[in-house]
């Protein structure tokens, strides 16, 4: 399986892991997610990333390799940007190949379930000239969960 | 030494980015740090109040309050990630 794992204060180029992962048939299925700032009824003004340097980039590569190990994968994708944001900007790149769909589907929802509670970022908003940092969600909480409780060994660290 | 590293909001509210620090005597825990460092600083103790619900990583690996300290690990304390 070929990775490419990243963080990055540029914007992200939107058809860079499509071409990436394109392998003149190898895999029958290429899956991406694409997360973007949302700007919650036009309240959000900015958004602003923050994460932990090494520890990141060491835990993105531990989430896809455990993806590699319960789907049979031929490449993963894994981009986020971090820095100041506008509404509408892409945040998040997870994209993955496989022989077939199923696997793509279930492993790219994997990856992105696992970075959302565990993966070291934190995100502020700017809401009337004032940042605030954004609360976990709980749903976030019990989707990675429910991956997790079908795991063998120990949950990714 | 050991290092301990804030960040976010917790960071924001410490008003400190990374303490080093001797393994105090009778620390042999991330939870007995935190203890510690709530009884030998009153910012810090407020920081900890004002963000109940931790995340911890020794290491840059993600672990939990019962994780075991000794000398040279680097402990990084944060509010619930948000990221994605």
């Amino acid at each position: 399986m070929k990775t490419c794992i990243a963080v990055q204060d540029a914007p992200l180029n939107a058809t860079a892991p499509q071409q990436w992962l394109r392998d003149e048939g190898v895999s029958g299925a290429i899956v991406l997610f694409s997360g973007h700032v949302r700007d919650e009824d036009g309240r959000v003004e900015a958004l602003h990333l923050e994460h932990y340097p090494g520890m990141t980039e060491r835990f993105l590569g531990t989430i896809v390799e455990r993806a590699g190990q319960r789907w049979h994968l031929n490449g993963a994708w894994v981009v986020h940007r971090v820095g100041t944001m506008r509404q509408g900007d892409e945040i998040v790149q997870v994209a993955v190949s496989a022989e077939h769909r199923q696997a793509a589907f279930e492993a790219c929802a994997y990856i992105m379930d696992i970075l959302k509670t565990r993966a070291p970022f934190w995100k502020k908003e700017l809401i009337d000239g004032s940042w605030h940092w954004v609360e976990a969600r709980e749903r976030d909480a019990l989707a990675a969960a429910a991956w997790l409780a079908g795991e063998p060994g120990h949950e990714p660290r | 030494m050991i290092q301990v590293r804030f960040f976010a909001a917790l960071r924001e509210r410490s008003g400190k980015e990374c303490l080093e620090m001797a393994l105090p005597d009778g620390v042999a825990t991330v939870a007995e740090l935190i203890g510690w460092l709530e009884q030998s600083d009153q910012t810090l103790a407020a920081a900890f109040a004002a963000t109940p619900c931790r995340m911890v990583a020794v290491n840059e690996m993600l672990a939990s309050e019962e994780a075991s300290l000794e000398d040279g690990d680097v402990v990084a304390l944060f509010p619930p990630v948000t990221g994605g």
